[in-house]
């Protein structure tokens, strides 16, 4: 038996390793050991730039710095715009993890019923708007309900205090306070805000500790002030509105522009909207007809023809024009004066408004002349009032105009316009023959314009205008008491297609005092229904309650006694031609 | 020698510290700071407000109404008007 275990011992002998094993395994752990080095030394100098961001990603943090849109005031600094922070309230609906208690709650906070809400809830999308733009306070109180799935944002409204009298002007903004009409579209750059941005360090809880550099230095909007007047604009408005209404028109347009610096100090039109609250107006009551639109200005264009003329030296003011028989032919058309008159003075044509009396004053002129002073006093040419989709009107070039169209361009007809211009050409007049720039934007007292005609022809002129508004003129009803007025009525037939309608445009332009002119008012209404259609019944009584209430505002001192109004008897008056 | 450096080990312990205190208050102020800037801006938000509401209220289409329902008061006619002439006003 021994032997048996002796030859067992003998038989296993320590195995012989292989003799590269040790030095493999040895070198292949230092391989491992090699590679995670390599790796180390490859995230820390090479591709560190991941792990670095997830780093700083722990304690910083970009955070936006908002920045204001700037204030529309006016030019004695009432706010007509401004830009106030809401919040919008909306929800994960799959998330959204509320009892009915809290439902309730939340129904109360945004003042709607639960039904509502959860009717909103459950439509099926995935994320749900449960109130937009609502005041600060209110999602705060949503805030403390901390419900699961229903968060908030900041956001931006616009106000309007003045709403409907001053909207076309000022139009709105749309998503993210950026302007979307009006002045708010053309003065984007100058009112918008550039929010900032700047990178912070913040602690566990969230609160930011330090500062560490500002990466978007945020730039405010500034505040734009406007020519406008608020009062003026609410009087303008005011009186508009109800003479739109008591004459059943269509639409109207109003315009006071300071005589002495071009300044709109008021620009109304009707109808108007809401800007505060204008979801599903019409597009078509958000034009700014006043610039947007034009029409043919009839008579008030015929203080432009006789300026003209005056200044060519053809005429003088007591040049007698035959206007009888009240009818006059050039080739196969004939121009009518609805009230025949006799033998008239220049200053009578204007006065008594004879379409036949300014188309012979045309035709005496060459063309080009009257298209000069036509085109200097900016009839076809844009206003430039920095508003978006002002139009220029229609002028056509001289070389084209058939003598018809110059004569029936002499009092209005072939020719047309906006309100602006036509107020601004008015100034001409109510200065020493000079045009102003008419300007939204508040400028520094009076300014240069560019010259028209000669002082002389525009005092001469504005004699006739002082005659037009006063017995035995077109419009009595536009005097005012204790100033001197000067003006010009306009009745035009409407065009539609290629004909004239028996629908009319009624306006009436003019300025006051009539000694030292201190105010332009244009009134333009269009369409009106009601029975009287001409524009000394229609627009210029508009004109008169406007213009008195406005000088009598701006302090203006009167340049007549109180009992300077005489209207003549019932029946008597003159119309003025169509 | 071992005395000076002692000396400038507890200069540096000392620096040590006065920098730690120094930027813990550093921090502490700057908190402050954050959240005054959040008050200015939400007074200026308040600023703003409160200047919107002022000019509804004193919107003239409001003044009007409440003149004319509120006060019985109207505008006067042109009859109704007397203009006092400079000079005597004066």
């Amino acid at each position: 038996m021994t032997g048996v275990s002796l030859a067992l011992k003998r038989a296993a002998p320590a195995p012989a390793l292989p003799r590269l094993r040790a030095p493999l395994v040895f070198g292949a752990l230092l391989m491992l050991f090699g590679a995670l080095l390599a790796r180390s030394l490859y995230l820390q100098w090479i591709d560190n730039q991941f792990l670095q961001g997830q780093g700083t990603s722990r304690y910083s943090r970009e955070i936006e710095v908002p920045a204001h849109r700037g204030r529309i005031i006016d030019r004695a600094g009432e706010p007509l715009a401004i830009s106030t922070p809401v919040k919008s309230i909306w929800a994960f609906p799959g998330q959204v993890d509320a009892t009915p208690g809290q439902l309730a709650l939340l129904a109360l906070a945004l003042e709607t019923t639960p039904q509502a809400l959860a009717k909103k809830l459950d439509d099926g999308s995935d994320f749900v708007f449960l109130a937009k733009q609502v005041p600060p306070e209110v999602a705060d109180r949503v805030a403390t309900l901390k419900i699961k799935g229903i968060h908030d944002q900041n956001e931006y409204r616009r106000f309007y205090p003045a709403g409907e009298t001053m909207s076309h002007i000022l139009g709105f903004t749309g998503d993210r306070d950026v302007g979307q009409e009006g002045l708010e579209l053309t003065q984007q750059e100058w009112l918008g805000g550039k929010p900032g941005s700047r990178r912070v360090i913040i602690n566990r809880r969230g609160e930011v500790v330090e500062d560490v550099e500002a990466i978007r230095a945020p730039q405010a909007g500034r505040d734009l002030a406007l020519a406008i007047d608020a009062r003026l604009q609410y009087l303008a408005f005011r009186e508009l509105k109800s003479a739109v209404e008591a004459n059943r028109a269509k639409a109207g347009g109003l315009v006071i522009l300071d005589a002495q610096s071009g300044e709109i100090l008021a620009l109304a039109n009707w109808p108007t909207y809401n800007p505060n609250a204008r979801n599903r107006v019409a597009r078509e009551k958000m034009r700014n007809r006043a610039l947007t639109d034009v029409f043919e200005p009839g008579s008030t264009m015929k203080p432009f023809t006789i300026a003209s003329a005056l200044e060519s030296g053809k005429i003088r003011p007591d040049t007698v024009i035959q206007t009888a028989p009240g009818t006059f032919t050039i080739g196969p058309n004939t121009i009518h004066d609805a009230h025949p008159n006799g033998a008239l003075t220049v200053e009578q044509v204007i006065q008594k408004s004879s379409n036949v009396g300014a188309a012979k004053i045309a035709l005496s002129l060459p063309p080009a002349t009257l298209w000069q002073t036509l085109s200097d006093a900016g009839f076809g040419a844009t206003p430039n009032t920095g508003f978006p989709g002002e139009v220029a009107g229609r002028l056509r070039p001289a070389k084209t105009w058939k003598p018809i169209e110059q004569a029936t361009m002499a009092y209005g007809h072939g020719i047309s316009v906006n309100l602006v211009q036509l107020a601004r050409a008015y100034t001409v007049f109510a200065g020493d023959g000079e045009l102003k720039p008419a300007t939204l934007l508040k400028g520094n007292g009076p300014v240069a314009g560019r010259p028209v005609v000669s002082a002389g022809t525009a005092h001469a002129v504005r004699r006739m205008l002082e005659l037009a508004v006063q017995p035995g003129g077109t419009a009595p009803k536009a005097q005012v008491p204790g100033y001197r007025v000067a003006g010009k009525t306009g009745t035009a037939h409407k065009l539609e297609g290629r004909g004239y309608t028996n629908r009319y445009v009624s306006s009436f332009v003019g300025f006051a005092p009539a000694s030292n002119p201190r105010l332009v008012v244009a009134v333009m209404i269009d369409e009106p229904t009601a029975g009287a259609h001409f524009g000394g019944e229609v627009a210029a009584p508009v004109f008169s309650a406007v213009m008195g209430s406005a000088l009598r505002m701006q302090g203006v001192p009167p340049d007549a006694p109180q009992d300077n109004v005489i209207l003549p008897p019932e029946g008597g008056e003159v119309r003025e031609e169509t | 020698m071992v005395r000076l450096n002692l000396v400038l080990l507890a200069v540096l312990v000392v620096c040590a510290l006065s920098l730690v205190t120094s930027r813990h208050q550093a921090r502490k102020l700057f908190v402050e700071l954050g959240r005054e800037q959040v008050r200015a801006r939400a007074y200026e938000t308040e600023f703003g407000q409160l200047q919107l509401e002022q000019s509804t209220w004193a919107m003239p289409v409001r003044v009007e109404k409440i003149a004319r329902e509120h006060l019985g008061m109207q505008i006067p006619g042109p009859g109704r008007i007397e203009t006092v002439p400079g000079g005597a006003a004066r």
